[in-house]
């Protein structure tokens, strides 16, 4: 038993630009030759995914659009996935949103609408998605779901605010989807990464101390890198991981566990 | 320093897709650029790094044209 994930197909999707995480574990997966699948929110990441999937060494780019708050679009795109390949082996989601200016401050100032936007984007989505995967029977037996969470899903980080009770959501259905898909052996955990500078953790309040709070409290006294977070999505999608599910690991250079 | 201008405007035409001569020192980037809230935070990012600063939210608000690009960049070289 290896890490090649050579003659499987999974699904990315969630890239942004060049920093995502999203990008960092389509780079890990692809290296162990899998064959990637994007699927992307909005028209305005279609060129940038386009480009950095064209650089990887893929047989074939294949890139959908996914609007994943549309339970018809999901359909739809799942659909054409199903046409195109058959089956997957495995899928990232790496999307979360919310309203830049909830994510700073008190957030006892977050509004119903934002509430709700962040929780339909960041934490339904999977549910949604996983559930079309399984309408569709497009995931193959002993598969694995993936997603990013945050610490600010368990612990107060400031200015994390609406995002962490969206993450505290995403982390319970992990747990659940586990539970549900798992007669399938079919696997759902999450990783919980480090702050990272990427676009996501840049809209947040305050990002450039994190960073530093890093370098100094950190067990491995520096941030975690995209690679490794590819590196473990590429653990996690693999056979090796086959007895781990509704599992939430953290890849922050020991962050989580430090106290005072 | 008109190299800065430069260097700015060569990101901005590659993140924003717009034509380099509609870049001027006055072009305001959610105004005149199209820029949504999302591209400029990349801008920044984008910034940071080309330049090696590091751009505070507090600056990075105050930010709002070519012209507070350059000088912000300027004032810290």
């Amino acid at each position: 038993m290896n890490l090649s994930l050579e003659g499987k197909t999974y699904v990315v999707m969630g890239v942004a630009n060049k920093r995502s995480i999203a990008w960092g574990i389509a780079q890990s997966l692809s290296k162990a030759g899998a064959r990637l699948i994007f699927t992307y929110g909005g028209e305005r990441m279609e060129k940038s995914v386009r480009t950095l999937a064209d650089s990887l060494e893929q047989e074939k780019t294949l890139v959908y659009p996914c609007d994943i708050t549309d339970d018809e679009e999901i359909k739809k795109t799942f659909q054409q996935i199903k046409e195109e390949v058959g089956t997957i082996h495995g899928l990232a989601h790496c999307i979360a949103f919310a309203n830049k200016e909830e994510l700073d401050g008190d957030y006892l100032n977050t509004t119903r609408d934002g509430f709700m936007l962040a929780h339909n984007i960041s934490s339904y989505s999977l549910t949604a998605v996983a559930k079309v995967v399984r309408e569709l029977d497009l995931m193959s037996e002993g598969g694995s779901i993936i997603t990013m969470t945050y610490l600010g899903g368990e612990k107060i980080v400031k200015n994390y605010n609406v995002m962490g009770v969206a993450k505290a959501s995403l982390d319970a259905s992990v747990r659940y989807l586990a539970n549900d898909l798992g007669e399938e052996n079919i696997r759902v955990n999450a990783i919980s990464a480090g702050p990272m500078r990427t676009l996501s953790a840049k809209g947040i309040g305050g990002f450039n101390e994190v960073i530093k709070e890093m370098e100094e409290k950190a067990p491995l006294r520096r941030p975690v890198t995209q690679e490794e977070v590819g590196d473990t999505a590429l653990f996690l999608m693999s056979d090796l991981a086959r007895g781990i599910t509704g599992e939430l690991i953290h890849v922050d250079g020991g962050y989580n566990k430090v106290g005072l | 320093m008109a190299d800065t201008l430069e260097r700015v405007k060569k990101i901005v035409v590659e993140r924003l897709g717009v034509e380099e001569s509609e870049i001027t020192r006055e072009a305001k980037f959610k105004d005149d650029l199209g820029a949504d809230s999302l591209d400029v935070v990349e801008l920044v990012m984008e910034l940071e790094d080309e330049f090696d600063l590091e751009i505070s939210d507090e600056e990075a608000e105050k930010i709002v044209s070519i012209a507070d690009v350059v000088n912000y960049i300027e004032a810290q070289q």
